[in-house]
């Protein structure tokens, strides 16, 4: 059991509660790494104005909780996956059609503002599948996909989604605790979606262009939009993906199981 | 409007410095936000105006730093301030980001 957060989650070996102390600022140069840690110290006595200097990111207890979650995908061997787009794009409808061409198992949790519909249409599938209701919130945050990892059967999955709320601004802000993040933009939605999001597309380990059958019908420079994707982060994978397009199932599957055999 | 939550966020942050140091107010909180962060300065202040009434920063002043984004070019070691992620020397793609894309929370004034 991890006594920072309580759960009871476990795997293979609960390695978790050792590793995240100190694991949380590594990404970022040692200079803030350093600031980062030093001490604020006690004053008992504190009457006259005082100024003090913490650096400290402001979303750090996401983050932590963020960690736990990647420790418990770890411990059960589980690669998390982060799909963020805008509404509408193709989350629901490619979790729905991956499981007639892929050969892992996979789970998912759903954020969806007030209903549990996406949830159902995962379930008439048979893919375990569990509801985080929102409620107004505009992205999903790494505590509540937490608990949806604690109502998830890990040890049945190989793969566990997070299909974010639709939103291409929020949740680009909220490290969710997955391994990677993949970002939907589906050709309706017209051009200059890329470089309107920068934010958002930066955090993106693959981009799929969903909904490629529609291209005949819209004014929509496919290669352009590549290029401004890879003008914000020169080494994103891209796949063009249609769901009448078998074929472009598979390749999404085989980009996860390259992932899934590069974490061992 | 994710803002909301961070101020939120922000907020319990400051209470556990001000609880730490004993201090009965924070009088004024300094923050530094990256433009590429995802998050709009003025929507991120009228957020901490609302909810910052009842807690320990009731009376404090929001002071937020803007910070650009920062680049350090890979190839010829320039280190640019622009808008996008292209060394502005030599144009080349194969850039760090120095700073810019994070949000911090820097200084504290409490009484
Ligand atoms: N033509 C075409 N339509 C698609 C494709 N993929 C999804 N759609 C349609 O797009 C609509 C929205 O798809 P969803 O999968 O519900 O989108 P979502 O991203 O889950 O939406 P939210 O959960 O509301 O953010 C549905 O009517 C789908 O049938 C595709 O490859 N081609
Ligand atoms: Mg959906
Ligand atoms: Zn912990
Ligand atoms: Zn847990
Ligand atoms: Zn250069």
């Amino acid at each position: 059991m991890c006594t920072d957060c309580g759960c009871s989650i476990r795997g293979k070996e609960d390695k978790h509660h050792h590793d995240h102390e100190h694991h949380h600022d590594h990404h970022h140069n040692s200079h803030e790494h350093q600031k980062a840690h030093s001490h604020i110290h006690n004053n008992p006595h504190l009457n006259d104005p005082k100024t003090i200097t913490v650096i400290q990111k402001i979303l750090d207890k996401n983050d932590h909780e963020a960690m736990h979650n990647r420790s418990h995908l770890d411990n059960h061997g589980v690669l998390g996956i982060n799909l963020m787009s805008s509404p509408g794009s193709g989350k629901t409808t490619l979790l729905e059609h991956l499981k007639d061409v892929c050969e892992f198992n996979y789970g998912v949790i759903e954020g969806d503002l007030e209903t549990n519909r996406d949830a159902e249409r995962l379930k008439a599938k048979n893919i375990p599948a569990m509801q985080i209701q929102t409620g107004s919130a505009c992205h999903l945050d790494a505590f509540m996909v937490h608990k949806g990892l604690h109502d998830l059967p890990l040890d049945d999955i190989d793969v566990c989604f997070v299909e974010n709320v639709g939103n291409l601004v929020c949740p680009a802000s909220y490290d969710v605790g997955t391994h990677l993040n993949v970002v939907l933009v589906s050709i309706p939605e017209g051009e200059d979606k890329i470089a309107k999001y920068p934010v958002m597309f930066r955090k993106a380990d693959l981009i799929i262009f969903t909904k490629v059958d529609l291209l005949p019908y819209f004014d929509y420079d496919i290669e352009k939009e590549k290029a401004v994707a890879r003008s914000l982060k020169p080494n994103v994978d891209i796949l063009e993906l249609s769901i009448q397009d078998k074929d472009s199932l598979r390749q999404f599957a085989q980009w996860i199981e390259f992932k899934r055999k590069m974490r061992g | 409007m994710h803002e909301y939550s961070i101020v939120q966020a922000l907020l319990t942050q400051c209470e556990d410095i001000a609880a730490k140091n004993d201090a009965n107010a924070v009088n004024s909180i300094e923050i530094k936000i990256g433009v590429m962060s995802g998050v709009e300065s003025h929507l991120l202040k009228t957020a901490f105006d609302t909810f910052k009434e009842g807690t320990v920063c009731g009376r404090s002043q929001l002071i937020i730093h803007e910070q650009p984004l920062k680049i350090l070019c890979n190839e010829c070691g320039f280190e640019s301030e622009v808008p996008v992620y292209k060394c502005s020397k030599c144009e080349s793609l194969n850039v760090k980001v120095v700073d810019g894309e994070d949000m911090y929370l820097m200084r504290l004034e409490m009484e």
